[in-house]
Parts: C-alpha cells; structure tokens; sequence
C-alpha cells in the first residue's frame, strides 16, 4: 500500500502535485511594490513642496495664521524645550567631569561644555524635541482636518489649504527652530555649570570666561542657523504626512507617528551632510 | 414653521434666455482605483434653476459635485463654470471661480476648532479683507439669522446637533454670496421637521437671490419641493432627466422601483 491508501500499479499511479512555492516572486513583487512607493512617496514629497513654495511667494499673506504658527511652534515648545535641554546640560557636565578628571583635563571642562554644547547637543535636542511636539501635532491636527473634510471645505471656500496650513507651519518651524536652539543652548549651559558648581566651586563669569575663550561667532552661527533646515523638515514632513492622510481614524494615528519617525530620521541624515558642509565651508 | 408635508413648491423660474449654463458637465468620466463611477455623465444647470441629483448610494453623486467645485478632476469629459472649463487650472485661478460658489457637504465640515460664528465669517475673513470689521460681523449676524442660529454664535460645532451644523454649513457656503449653490444631502440624517426647515430655507433662498443649484439627495420628497428638474443616477449613467411628472410617468424599471421605494 502506498501512503494514498490504495496499491500502486506502475504507470497508473498520478503523480502528486508539486507544491509550489513562489518565493522568489513573492519577494520580487514586494521589492517592486516597496520600490515604486518609495519613488512614489518622493515624488508626491516634491509636488507638495512645489505647491507650498508657489503658495507661499505669491499673495494674499496668511499673516494671522503665521503668527498663530509661531506662537504654536515656538512659545508652546519653550518649556518642554528648556527641561530637555536642562536635563541634558547636567548628564553633559556630569559626563564631562568624569572623564576629564580621567585624563586630567578638569581645567577643560567650560569649553567642553560649551563646545559640546553649542555645536552638537543643542542643535540635535532642540530638532528632536520639536520633531516629536511639533511634528506629531500638525501631523495629527492636519490629518484630523482632512478626514473630516475640513481642508477640502478650506479649498471649497477658495482658499489656497497650502498657503493657509502648510506654508504658515512650515515657515514658523524654519523660524522659530533657531530662537529654540539659542534658548536650548543658555539652559544647557546653565544647567551644566550648576551642576559642576555643586561639586566644585566655579563661578559662572569664569565658566563662561573659559568656556567662550577664543572662541568666534563663526563656530557657532552656522550651527545655531542649520536648525532652519531642521525646522523645514520637520514642518514639510508633517504638513505632507498631514494633508495626505486617508482611512480615518486610524489614517490620523499612522499620519502623526509618520510625521514624528520620518522627521527625525530626515533630521538625522540631514545633520550627517550639514556637519560635513559646515565643516567645509565654516572651517 | 411649516412642516414636511404643507410645504409648497415655488422653485425660481430658470432663465431661458441665458447665453451659456452657469455650470455644464459635459460627459464626464471618473473611476477610482479601477472603479467605475461616472460613466460620461452630461448635465446642464441654468442661472435660477434648482437641479436635483438622485439616485441609490455610491452611484456617484457626491463625486459629481466634487468635480463641478473642482475638488475632484474629471478622468475625461469637461466640467465649465460660466463657460470656463476648469481643465489645467492652479489653486489660485480656481479660486477666483470658487468664490462664486458655495458648498454645502454632506458632514457640514466645519472647521472644529472654531466657533459659530468664526466657522461662518471664516471666508469673509479671507476674501473680503477690505470690508470693515463690523460690517463683516453684521454680515455674519444676518446670515446666521437667515438659518435660524443668532442665539448659538459663540457655540463650537461639537455643542450643536446635526441639523444645526448643517444650518452653520448653510450660512458659510452663503457668505460670499455665490451665484452657484451646490448641496450634498442637505436633509441626509435629520428629523423630518429639521428637514422641513431646511427645505424651506433652501427654497427661500431660491427665491431671494436667484442662484443656479445642484441638490444631491436621496430624498425624493426634499427633491420634488427645492428642484425643479430632477436627474436620476445609477451605475455612473443618468436614468432620466426631468421634472418630478416626468419621474411618474416614466416607464423605466429603475425608475419605478426608486420612485415605489422612495
């Protein structure tokens, strides 16, 4: 007896269908279909960018709402701003200490910090902070607003929705992100000398003394002014995310995660070029 | 306040002699994702006239009215406002056409994080920037008294009903004062007697201002009483085109059995 139950007899028996296992098509059909969407996600990305630019070089100016924008971006963002940026400052100076005693280096510690603080910390804290405020906010509002039709009523009532609610978001990140970036930078360093002055006494006008000599505004504009580059990214991708959002509830969840993973990402591959470019041409 | 049945049918009389139809749907197609929706659909609405649009839902008649405000773009065929086809136009351009209609959609849409009376002055606020600021609210205040709403202005959407935020939707669409109205299910989930008043309204404002309508419905009744001619839809195609008579005397199976079920 054969494993079918019944007796084989040459040249009778059928032959078993093949299994067929369409792996390799399988993962060729995903491979197009992740590729075509990441072009397709590119390409939607630069016709919105063209539509806000359009928008927002030509008249009427949305006024109102930009400042409602800097207001949302910039005053609302400060505190959470300024406790991250402390918190920072204090394991910087912690960090700092510690290591320098090391190698005994302590006498470097204000310009460690400075540095350190001025040119890498700030920057990054203050695009991430925001990335996740900011970002997961307008993406989440302007998702929202889109299920429930409320931008096509915006279009309906002839008004431009990305003069209106992309170009005004937009613009108040690029703005606000390096004022948030200076105020990111004085609570750091506050923070940081406080918590070096609990151990050892320093006074603060010899903190910055050590800590600022020698050095140029040249050293630090070009990275306090980079966080415009952060602040575009962050309101283009949210905005994006936002006003492309389908599928309802759920739609306005994955658009508010999106704007914050994909701004933050976008951040950190844009400060890997903007470092080497600085580098280059702010030597 | 009349109720659904004593409401009498006193559509404005269109305007024969006008050169060209304030708005031409010209065979029209539309699908979404493969889909079929609008199989070259023709329709024409003169200044004064009411067009009704019925028909089973998902046959395309809220698309139709997303393509004649150009929020959707027509896959063939042409959509023209005042004989300007909306075809290639930028947002800009689009405004300008826009601002001569208003849209009445079926959720009411409006903006949630404002009130009222912000949700109504909200297009005054951008288009008529060089009207004084009391001007803009005694506007504002005559249309919300027009829908019956001049006691709720500082309420926000989430604190009315269904039927008052379509009264607020109303008066939006009214602000700019448009030569077209289009409405999407205007009567869609309500009382029959918030039904009533809305039809009223709608009829009222037929009379007073003389604008070209486009009523998507599934409300026979409601049709018969703003619209003086009626288009039935179904699978994309219009069924048949005509006034509420022609309706009853078709002998078209669809069109019994959507007049039977009605």
């Amino acid at each position: 007896m054969s494993d079918r139950g019944f007796t084989p007899v040459a040249g009778l028996n059928p032959p078993l269908p093949a299994r067929r296992i369409d792996l390799p098509s399988s993962v060729a059909d995903y491979a197009t279909k992740l590729f075509n969407g990441f072009f397709e996600w590119f390409g939607s990305l630069g016709i919105f960018s063209w539509r806000v630019l359009c928008a927002a070089v030509t008249p009427p100016y949305e006024w109102c709402e930009l400042i409602r924008q800097l207001d949302e971006v910039g005053s609302k963002s400060l505190p959470l701003v300024a406790m991250a940026s402390g918190a920072i400052g204090v394991i910087l100076s912690l960090e700092a200490r510690y290591t320098l005693s090391r190698f005994g280096a302590k006498s470097m510690f204000p310009a460690t910090l400075v540095y350190s603080v001025l040119q890498v910390m700030g920057p990054v804290i203050t695009g991430l902070v925001v990335s996740g405020r900011v970002g997961a906010g307008m993406g989440a509002e302007l998702a929202s607003m889109k299920v429930t039709e409320q931008i096509d009523a915006i279009e309906a009532s002839a008004i431009n929705p990305y003069r209106l609610l992309a170009a005004t978001r937009i613009l108040a990140c690029i703005l606000m992100l390096p004022l948030l970036t200076i105020a990111t930078d004085a609570c750091a360093l506050l923070t940081g000398w406080f918590a070096q002055a609990m151990v050892e006494p320093l006074s603060f006008h010899q903190f910055i003394a050590n800590g600022f000599n020698g050095a140029t505004f040249s050293a630090f504009l070009p990275q306090t002014l980079k966080t415009s580059v952060y602040g575009l990214i962050i309101g283009l991708i949210a905005c994006f995310q936002g006003m492309r959002t389908r599928g309802g509830a759920a739609g306005v969840g994955r658009a508010a995660t999106n704007s914050v993973v994909l701004a933050s990402l976008f951040l950190i591959l844009a400060d890997v070029v903007l470092v080497k470019f600085i580098l280059v041409f702010f030597p | 306040m009349a109720t659904a049945y004593d409401i009498t049918t006193k559509q404005a009389e269109p305007e024969q002699d006008s050169p060209a139809p304030v708005v031409a749907v010209e065979n029209v197609y539309k699908s979404f994702a493969g889909h079929k929706v609008l199989n070259g659909i023709s329709l024409r609405v003169n200044r004064g006239e009411t067009l009704a649009v019925l028909g089973r839902s998902g046959t395309g008649k809220s698309v139709l009215l997303r393509l004649i405000i150009g929020l959707e773009k027509p896959d063939a065929g042409s959509v023209c406002i005042h004989g300007q086809d909306l075809a290639g136009l930028g947002l800009d351009r689009m405004g300008e056409i826009r601002k001569k209609m208003g849209f009445l959609f079926q959720s009411a849409a409006l903006y949630d994080s404002l009130t009222v009376q912000e949700n109504v002055a909200f297009p005054l606020e951008h288009h008529r920037r060089d009207m004084p600021k009391s001007e803009r609210a005694d506007r504002v205040r005559q249309l919300l008294v027009e829908v019956g709403l001049e006691t709720d202005i500082d309420k926000m959407p989430s604190d009315i009903s269904g039927g008052m935020q379509k009264r607020v939707g109303l008066a939006r669409a009214l602000a700019l004062e448009p030569e077209i109205l289009l409405l999407d299910e205007p009567t869609a989930g309500l009382d029959p007697i918030s039904s009533a008043e809305i039809n009223e309204l709608i009829l009222k404002l037929q009379r007073e201002r003389r604008m070209a309508s486009v009523v998507v419905t599934h409300d026979l009744h409601s049709a018969s009483t703003i619209a003086g001619r009626l288009a039935l839809l179904n699978e994309g195609d219009v069924v048949i085109e005509g006034t509420f008579e022609d309706l009853q005397q078709s002998d078209i199976g669809f069109v019994k059995e959507f007049l039977k079920q009605s």
